[in-house]
């Protein structure tokens, strides 16, 4: 059983209907105003997404000093780049390494970093997702078509507490001559929740 | 408690499917319930999550993500007596015998400058206390075998566990249901670091290992003879 956008208990017009009605009532009662909600939809559609976690790995490829204050205070480091807030309280950055492959999770929800990744893809909510990461990673990790050698440790992070994690991909090779600016394009999504490498 | 949510290391959920170029919300009403979660300034009796959570186990597996928002945005205003479930009901009821009934509309420009700047705020969970924390990095530890009937932040498959503490967060709030009257104070945040292993046993893949953030009072030293 999955838990997608087609496969529910009530019919979405059920569920379209509902809202409308929630919706009417709590503008009704001064709660909420329209052009607020209108608002956030509008931000976590066009403006947080993982454009915002790109450009930070892209800054921590190419300066030491920033990179290492990002792993020393992930929250700080990613508020320089002018992100921040809900669901971002405590931003703990993971650094893969020739060694170490990262990958999060949240079992018992949806935890994730909006202000640098945006809202989670449904994938990440998905009941097979959340079941399986933490016991069998590397088969999981395969269905996405990332095969790591058993030299690499996999590391899954299963994040329950307030801490946000992101993981910091390592840079792929050829890149060298690249600039800031020309990397953020490289960095994708799945790459900072660690189902994918560059 | 030990609920349905509760996930990590189930079988019988079948691949993990992805969809390609997936819109952020895949209907509009989706976005509408995810922006009055966000901004509807009521306090929710024993939280969302705890609303999500005892929901019948199989109205949660039928139901979607945005589904699960929905009802527990709901059941919160209920209780906190914002809403009646006869409003509700009677409101529904006017929507779809005449769908053209127009929706009240509120405007306010300057309060949506006000929630987006504290959409862009946020307060650190850490708080300063006159504690020291019980473990260092590098202690074993061993999950205690807890079975809170609350919301908890204690999943079943680490329960009894012995683990390693790689990482130290400070001090946190409780966010384990407390019993009425009862304010939990805060309490120390470590990243334990647990091998496969340990965790799944032979069936364990290899060269593997889960981090989870544990609250200090999940924990108890990890005595020589246990190892």
């Amino acid at each position: 059983m999955s838990e997608t956008h087609h496969d529910h208990a009530g019919s979405g017009s059920d569920m379209a209907l509902r809202t409308q009605a929630l919706e009417s009532l709590l503008v009704e009662k001064g709660l909420i105003t329209t052009d607020v909600i209108d608002a956030v939809v509008r931000t976590y559609e066009q403006d947080v997404g993982p454009l915002n976690g790109a450009k930070v790995v892209a800054r921590a490829w190419t300066d030491p000093a920033y990179k290492q204050r990002l792993l020393a205070d992930g929250t700080a480091a990613v508020a320089e780049l002018g992100f921040s807030g809900a669901q971002g309280a405590d931003i703990v950055v993971l650094e893969n390494t020739p060694r170490v492959h990262n990958v999060v999770v949240c079992t018992l929800c949806s935890c994730y970093p909006w202000p640098v990744l945006g809202l989670p893809p449904a994938w990440y909510k998905s009941y097979a997702y959340r079941s399986r990461l933490v016991r069998e990673p590397r088969t999981v990790l395969r269905e996405f078509g990332l095969d790591l050698p058993e030299s690499i440790e996999v590391r899954v992070w299963d994040s329950n507490s307030d801490i946000r994690y992101m993981v910091l991909p390592e840079r792929p090779a050829g890149t060298a001559p690249l600039g800031e600016d020309e990397l953020v394009p490289l960095v994708t999504r799945d790459a900072m929740i660690g189902t994918a490498v560059l | 408690m030990n609920g349905i949510h509760d996930m990590g290391g189930m079988h019988g959920f079948g691949p993990v499917e992805r969809e390609e170029n997936e819109p952020v919300f895949h209907h509009d009403w989706e976005g509408r319930v995810f922006a009055m979660r966000v901004v509807t300034p009521v306090p929710i009796p024993g939280g969302s999550r705890n609303n999500i959570e005892t929901m019948e186990p199989l109205h949660y597996l039928q139901s979607s993500y945005y589904e699960k928002w929905l009802h527990a945005r709901v059941k919160g205003l209920i209780d906190s007596g914002v809403l009646t479930a006869e409003e509700l009901q009677a409101r529904e009821t006017l929507y779809r015998d005449r769908p053209n009934t127009p929706m009240p509309r509120l405007e306010d420009p300057e309060r949506v400058q006000t929630v987006l700047a504290n959409l862009r705020t946020h307060r650190s969970p850490r708080r300063d206390v006159d504690t020291q924390p019980r473990f260092d990095i590098g202690d074993p530890v061993r999950v205690r075998n807890l079975h809170p009937p609350g919301h908890t932040r204690l999943p079943r498959y680490v329960r009894g566990k012995r683990g390693e503490v790689v990482r130290f967060y400070g001090f946190q709030d409780v966010q384990d249901a407390q019993p009425p009257g009862v304010t939990a104070e805060p309490q120390a945040v470590y990243a334990v670091q647990f091998a496969a292993r340990e965790l799944w046993g032979e069936t364990a893949e290899a060269n593997s290992t889960v981090c989870i953030d544990m609250w200090e009072s999940y924990l108890e030293p990890l005595e020589e003879q246990d190892e």
